[in-house]
């Protein structure tokens, strides 16, 4: 099991008019707090005595605090940062998986989560059978997938073996039937969370080729890599998170600078 | 193309509202999860989907050789349990499946975006599809034991109408509650072994003194698997008497399980 934790209650800021219609991701002191039990509790029953008796202690620490930023159409935004210092939970709150305990979050459009490629897979079932599962779990309809499987299993690569139990792929072949399927239409949003190392080389190559052709096409784009190259290479800005706060913003080279002389 | 949605987390739309929202807009995904489940149950055993209908008539054979002495005067016992075990195993499985998918499958929820009801409203799903494929050993056992299917079977569609209601708004409370402590999936099946022998399943009700009549009367279930038996069994018609408890029973548990549940559904992200 995972950290027991808690949210916070959610304190919604008051609506305003939406902004700038450029920016595809807007975040407004966005701040997310988790509570964990200083010890779990696992039962009902202790929870109530524990309860009753006022034991029940809470650390609270903040996983984000105070995060301004926003991401522009046509626009690829790096985050850097150590292990641990809110990238994941950031990347969460755009994806809307949480919802900020603080703070405003506005993302326009469709998010296309390329966070954990193939998550929902079943074992069990064919690829195609998966392609159409998948499709769902990204909010695609069963007559859109038909539309888009042609091109997923030819991006794929996979050939014969989309007819076979997905138990039977390799890791690699998982992992490029999951982005072809993450990215069989064009997003508004696009999440990516280290995940370029897919498949061989001249696959990370057609992947990179088709995340730049979303990007002309108006997507904007969210990227966590630990490697500073990637960074320097393919984002107009970064941002460097440290301890759930913004350290720098800016351009990627100032940023990546900040980030070696003064945190990795 | 959609047309481009925003989402704004500081919208104030109550989240019970918003669920059903998302879930209308999900439902191809909700139809692809009943599919799932239904594919996967038995994709490597040999006779495959074939289990769905064997499995109640295995256990209404066994609780008929076991009870038919003790129940004799019931009449074409092993019509009356298969019927009763119908509805009684589509509220105990969905149920139980709604509470260990979102327990043990809830890892997707911290990883990309879906209703969080969805594991819930498409176990019920599946519960259907297995209610539906059982009527064939159903309708052979009463042709058997010379129970007729009659008209009033057309009622039938209110009484699962009914329980799923029920179902979904119990499955949806105790998943909330399993998220917080894991302790209740296990709880849960004591509890059903229990309720189960509560319910008139493997007993007629006339069996019940006159004056532990309350405990029935309290089960929620008993007005439930009732409503279901009547017409299929008894071949008759419910009387208004018998029907408005049920539907009251039914509505206000979903009301109850789907405030409780979207109340809580944010949280889920963090905890499970």
């Amino acid at each position: 099991m995972n950290l027991p934790i808690v949210s916070e209650p959610i304190k919604t800021s008051a609506k305003e008019p939406v902004t700038d219609p450029e920016e595809a991701v807007h975040l407004e002191a966005v701040s997310v707090r988790y509570r964990v039990p200083s010890e779990r509790v696992r039962t009902l029953k202790e929870y109530f005595i524990r309860r009753l008796k006022g034991e029940v202690h809470m650390r609270t620490f903040w996983a984000l605090q105070d995060v301004a930023l926003d991401v522009k159409r046509g626009e690829v935004f790096g985050l850097v940062g150590v292990n641990g210092a809110g990238k994941s939970t950031l990347l969460k709150v755009v994806a809307r998986v949480l919802r900020p305990t603080k703070g405003r979050v506005i993302v326009r459009g469709r998010v296309a989560p390329l966070l954990e490629l193939g998550a929902g897979f079943h074992p069990e079932l064919t690829g195609t059978e998966n392609i159409f599962l998948n499709g769902a779990l990204l909010g695609f309809s069963r007559h859109e997938m038909q539309e888009k499987y042609d091109q997923i299993v030819e991006f794929s690569e996979l050939g014969q073996f989309i007819d076979a139990p997905i138990r039977t792929y390799s890791s690699g072949m998982y992992a490029r039937l999951g982005f072809s399927v993450a990215t069989a239409s064009q997003p508004d949003v696009l999440i990516v969370d280290e995940v370029l190392s897919v498949g061989d080389e001249a696959f990370q190559e057609k992947c990179a080729a088709r995340i730049e052709s979303f990007r002309q096409q108006g997507a904007a784009i969210l990227l966590v890599s630990h490697s500073m190259p990637t960074i320097e290479a393919m984002c107009q800005r970064a941002a460097w998170l440290d301890h759930g706060s913004l350290k720098a913003i800016g351009e990627p080279v100032q940023v990546i600078r900040a980030y070696r002389e003064r945190g990795g | 193309m959609q047309p481009a949605s925003v989402y704004d987390s500081a919208q104030l739309i109550p989240h019970a509202l918003q669920e059903f929202k998302e879930a209308l807009k999900y439902r191809h995904l909700l139809f692809q999860l009943v599919r799932r489940d239904i594919l996967t149950r038995y994709r490597r055993s040999f006779l495959g989907v074939a289990w769905t209908m064997l499995s109640p008539l295995g256990i209404m054979l066994v609780l008929s050789f076991v009870f038919s002495q003790l129940f004799n005067q019931t009449r074409a016992y092993p019509a009356y349990i298969l019927c009763n075990l119908m509805a009684w195993n589509f509220f105990a499985q969905s149920t139980t499946s709604a509470m260990n998918s979102l327990v043990w499958g809830g890892g997707l929820l911290q990883r990309i975006y879906i209703p969080r009801a969805s594991f819930g409203i498409s176990a019920i799903g599946s519960g259907i599809v297995n209610l539906v494929l059982s009527f064939v050993p159903l309708v052979i056992v009463m042709t058997l034991t010379g129970v007729p299917v009659r008209i009033t079977a057309a009622f039938l569609p209110i009484s699962l109408l009914l329980l799923a209601c029920f179902t979904l708004g119990l499955g949806l409370l105790i998943s909330t509650l399993a998220v917080y402590f894991p302790d209740v999936a296990e709880m849960y099946q004591i509890i059903l072994t229990a309720w189960m022998y509560l319910t008139p399943i493997i007993y007629p009700e006339a069996i019940i003194p006159a004056k532990y009549n309350f405990v029935l009367r309290l089960n929620p279930l008993y007005y439930l698997v009732k409503l279901w038996r009547l017409p299929l069994y008894d071949g008759r018609w419910p009387t208004w008497g018998e029907v408005w408890p049920a539907v009251l029973i039914a509505f206000g548990m979903l009301l109850v399980g789907w405030l409780v549940f979207t109340s809580k559904s944010d949280e889920f992200a963090y905890r499970v």
